[in-house]
């Protein structure tokens, strides 16, 4: 290896490129992370998925733009990358349109289906929580209102 | 290579739809679940891939320069930044193996009675299934580095000739792209 093993060291940094300047996107991708653990910390309810796919699509612009050096590429292979990212949002989109609307189990949509009462967990749980009345002061007595809840109770 | 790149891309995509779908049917059990993964080990993981990153664009950029002793040397740092990722990967997934985390007839964790179980039986199904592969990508990168090492020690490559590091450069800087996003859909949100 030493034979080949002339360094240009006279060969400073210009144009694009360079320690300094890929360093600086580095730091940037590094406090990005910082950012999205530190937003996990806290809770912005429907908000945190967006804060995360968004940060994460930022670090992904600036890999995809200066370390895969789409930013001085061809055209044709961002436009790749991008109608890549487009189809899969399609695919989601589409996906996420479908639970919405179809599946009462889902729980997502419980509150929808049933307008009484938060949504709960556990699929079977959304007959027998529809089913008592609101006279249910003689519930806990074990005589039941027919639902299938407490098997030892029959 | 785009090409290849976006058939990755829509290999994991692919998955994370899946992923997406399955967390809005079990959203309770896959919020639980996600608390056995261990967010600091997981932000590790990202600083670290995000370094060799940049190793391996300081790699690409040195060898279109023709430096070819520190083309080897951000080679080197690369390749071990990967190693440490995998060695990390190694101890997150043992001790999820000790807990009895395993998808399907595997997960041991809660029993089988637990309403809770299935769905995060399929959280896990998703993050070894999603971690697993990415980290056979990982892997892969690794050889795929070690075979551009010995081209660089024996001096192949300088600012006339060096596509293989470039396409080395660019599938693994498109791995680290997708750990930008597993990172936090796996291991951040709830």
């Amino acid at each position: 290896m030493s034979a080949q093993a002339h360094a240009h060291a006279h060969d400073e940094a210009h144009g694009h490129g360079g320690f300094t300047y890929y360093l600086v996107i580095l730091l940037a991708l590094l406090f990005l992370t910082v950012v999205t653990v530190g937003a996990s910390y806290f809770d912005f309810g429907s908000a945190n998925l967006v804060i995360a796919v968004f940060i994460a699509s930022i670090k992904a612009s600036l890999v995809a733009l200066f370390f895969m050096h789409l930013k001085d590429d061809k055209p044709i292979n961002g436009i790749l990358l991008v109608s890549c990212f487009m189809f899969l949002g399609l695919l989601l989109t589409f996906c996420l349109l479908d639970v919405d609307n179809r599946n009462p189990d889902t729980p997502s949509n419980k509150a929808k289906f049933t307008p009484q009462g938060p949504p709960s967990m556990g699929v079977n749980q959304t007959a027998t929580d529809k089913l008592p009345p609101p006279n249910k002061g003689t519930a806990p007595a074990g005589e039941g209102h027919g639902d299938t809840r407490p098997p030892s109770a029959h | 290579m785009w090409l290849f790149l976006s058939t990755e891309i829509l290999l994991f995509g692919v998955l994370f739809v899946g992923f997406g779908l399955c967390q809005a049917k079990w959203p309770e059990e896959f919020k639980e679940a996600h608390h056995h993964l261990d967010k600091r080990l997981g932000a590790f993981n990202t600083i670290v891939l995000l370094v060799s990153s940049f190793t391996m664009v300081m790699a690409v950029w040195s060898a279109s320069k023709s430096k070819q002793k520190q083309l080897i040397t951000y080679l080197i740092i690369t390749i071990l930044c990967a190693v440490a990722f995998l060695g990390v990967k190694y101890f997150e997934y043992e001790h999820k193996i000790h807990d009895g985390l395993l998808p399907g007839q595997f997960f041991t964790y809660l029993p089988n009675t637990d309403p809770m179980a299935k769905g995060q039986s399929v959280f896990f199904a998703f993050y070894f299934m999603m971690t697993g592969l990415h980290g056979f990508h990982i892997l892969g990168g690794i050889g795929v580095l070690c075979w551009v090492l010995k081209d660089s020690i024996k001096g192949r490559f300088d600012a006339s000739y060096y596509t293989p590091v470039d396409l080395v450069g660019l599938y693994w800087h498109i791995v680290d792209l997708i750990w930008i996003y597993l990172f936090p859909l796996m291991y951040l949100i709830s």
